[in-house]
């Protein structure tokens, strides 16, 4: 299945990767090469075969509800790229003109 | 050189030598850091020595000997740690630009467990990005070489961590396979080389790829060194909900059984995949007579849906994969754009800046496979043929013990030889199956090819937690072989 340079650019943005003009042309490029391979999934007869998800019968597995001690605060900012001690600093995701 | 020679060593023997008091384990970590430095110049097995952490470790081994404890089945075993390991005290990059700087800020539990054995932490060892490659050519650092052949790869993605056991710099070392990146790295640079049950050891403080694949598992010289640090890494673990529960056997104990009994198949119609060298598929015939006179039960069998595996892979892989790398967004860890517009604008440059070309592939391609219209027809189909795959395995064990086929189609190849994409995945068309299958299998050097003097890697696949059996057929072959490789570079440094 071949896929469009407007398809690679929507991908792009749904996996959040800010791309150059020359890279969504390459990635065309090569995911439509790619697909092609794959392509033979599409005519395998796989008509009421369960699909797996996970390749053991695992169940869920419980615990005591314990309160244990987890991350230090500051050990889970050390590698934060901007923080202010006690919290990660974002850039502001609303404008001052739409606080309520 | 130091006096002591660890290529020359098993890792049993080096825990044995410092119990009777031969040489020190700070000896030990002295002949690794001295090997390094004769070779990484030339291999790069490493992307960041701990000195501080191995001879902190050393002195407690030699402390506790001096004490008259009784030493751990690994102490003073200089060991490689996959930089895709947390460890506090190093770095963990991922072999990659986005974790440059990341810190470890918790222990990997896999990790913890074999240096609670007494392992020296020697370093962390290059990888292909986040594991997404067969060559080690995507580590945002540089690719390491091959100790057999500087002009070739040593496989991936754990390349560092096998190139780093196969040169002598460590006896053993930790990997983590999600389609054969334990394996295929193994038969490349002549190591033993094992991808445990799915679930026989914990993922916790792994970088997770495809969280229904991954699996750590050990490098080793012999099949007895890497049985000594499956025992040592494997288990329940409350910080991996799917890590199991199945008792963990001795798998040292059962190794000198020998294969008289055993049930061994023959994987035919893999063997006939277009693609597989000639002399890759007379080895496993040869490997196939070994195991007849050793006394096993040779047969053949198929898995038709196998052949479809690297197909279902490349949906299941990178869906996984696309999932788990939406955690580094510029946040919380990792690299941040500079001056971004908005929080759009810093997950977009952070994620493009931080993530180099093959990584950007398999988030696309696993984002398009799960993206809205095209869910059933990748994702759904992949998922099915998964079942089918299982099915195949599931009907071989009722037949056979252990099966056989090559672990990679071809021996190592030459940088830059495989440009394409696929023509790389296509390195990993044997070993693909186990991981979405979930068993276990180990790759043993079966010889090396008569024109390229590189060696050659069988697979043996077992059933789920049948680790005991599969180390056992293993050792036999491995004995029966003699094969004991060391690649001419560290022949060179010896004489």
């Amino acid at each position: 299945m071949a896929i469009s340079s407007s398809d690679v650019r929507h991908v792009a943005l749904l996996a959040r990767l800010a791309l150059t003009d020359a890279q969504i042309e390459t990635l065309t490029a090569e995911l439509s090469s790619v697909l092609g391979h794959i392509d033979e999934l599409q005519h395998l007869d796989l008509e009421g075969v369960q699909p797996t998800a996970h390749p053991l019968a695992v169940t869920n597995a419980m615990r005591a509800d314990v309160v244990v001690p987890g991350l230090e605060r500051a050990e889970a900012l050390r590698n934060a790229p901007d923080s202010d001690g006690t919290a990660f600093v974002v850039p502001s995701i609303t404008s001052p003109g739409e606080e309520s | 050189m130091s006096v002591i020679d660890l290529s020359a060593l098993s890792a049993r023997q080096v825990r044995d030598s410092i119990a009777l008091g031969e040489f020190t384990a700070r000896e030990a970590a002295e002949a690794a850091y001295a090997r390094i430095e004769a070779l990484d110049g030339d291999v790069h097995a490493f992307l960041q020595l701990t000195p501080e952490l191995a001879f902190a470790a050393a002195d407690r081994v030699d402390m506790a000997r001096a004490a008259g404890n009784e030493l751990p089945p690994l102490a003073g075993v200089p060991a490689g740690i996959k930089d895709n390991m947390n460890l506090i005290g190093t770095r963990t990059t991922c072999g990659s630009r986005m974790l440059e700087n990341y810190e470890s800020v918790y222990d990997c539990t896999a990790v913890r467990r074999l240096l609670d054995v007494g392992a020296l932490p020697i370093g962390k060892c290059n990888m292909d990005e986040f594991a997404f490659g067969s060559s080690t050519e995507n580590s945002a650092y540089g690719p390491t070489h091959n100790p057999w052949d500087l002009e070739r790869v040593p496989g991936g993605s754990s390349g560092g961590s096998a190139a780093c056991v196969a040169a002598g710099m460590t006896s053993i070392s930790l990997g983590s396979d999600t389609g054969g990146s334990i394996r295929q790295p193994g038969a490349l640079t002549g190591t033993v080389a094992l991808k445990p049950t799915y679930g026989r050891v914990s993922r916790y403080g792994v970088v997770a790829f495809g969280s229904s694949l991954d699996q750590i598992g050990p490098f080793g010289t012999s099949v007895d060194d890497v049985a000594l640090a499956l025992e040592a890494i494997s288990g329940a673990d409350t910080m991996d909900a799917t890590s199991s529960s199945e008792p963990v056997g001795s798998y040292t104990d059962g190794l000198d059984q020998g294969a008289r009994g055993l049930r061994v198949g023959i994987v035919r119609d893999m063997l006939e995949l277009e693609g597989c060298g000639a002399e890759i598929r007379a080895s496993v015939d040869l490997a196939a007579e070994t195991f007849a006179a050793l006394g096993a039960e040779v047969g053949e069998v198929d898995l038709p849906a196998a052949r479809h595996g690297l197909a279902a892979y490349y949906i299941i892989g990178p869906a996984e994969a696309s999932s788990n790398l939406a955690r580094f967004d510029g946040i919380r860890y990792g690299h941040r754009a500079a001056d971004p517009a908005d929080v759009l604008d810093l997950y977009m440059r952070s994620r493009a800046e931080g993530f180099g070309p093959e990584t950007i592939r398999r988030i696309m391609l696993g984002t398009y496979a799960l993206s809205a219209g095209y869910y059933d027809a990748y994702y759904g189909q992949a998922q099915k043929a998964r079942t089918r795959i299982i099915e195949d395995f599931r009907a071989a064990f009722e037949r056979f013990d252990v099966l056989l086929t090559p672990t990679t189609p071809e021996v190592a190849f030459r940088f830059g030889e495989k440009s394409d994409p696929y023509t790389m995945y296509l390195n990993d068309v044997y070993t693909i199956p186990v991981n979405l299958a979930g068993n276990c299998a180990v790759s043993v050097p079966s010889g090396l090819c008569s024109t390229s003097g590189m060696p050659i890697g069988l697979q043996i696949i077992g059933d789920y937690f049948a680790e005991a059996i599969l180390l056992r057929a293993a050792a036999a072959f491995e004995e029966a072989t003699g094969f004991d490789p060391i690649p001419p570079l560290v022949g060179s440094l010896n004489s």
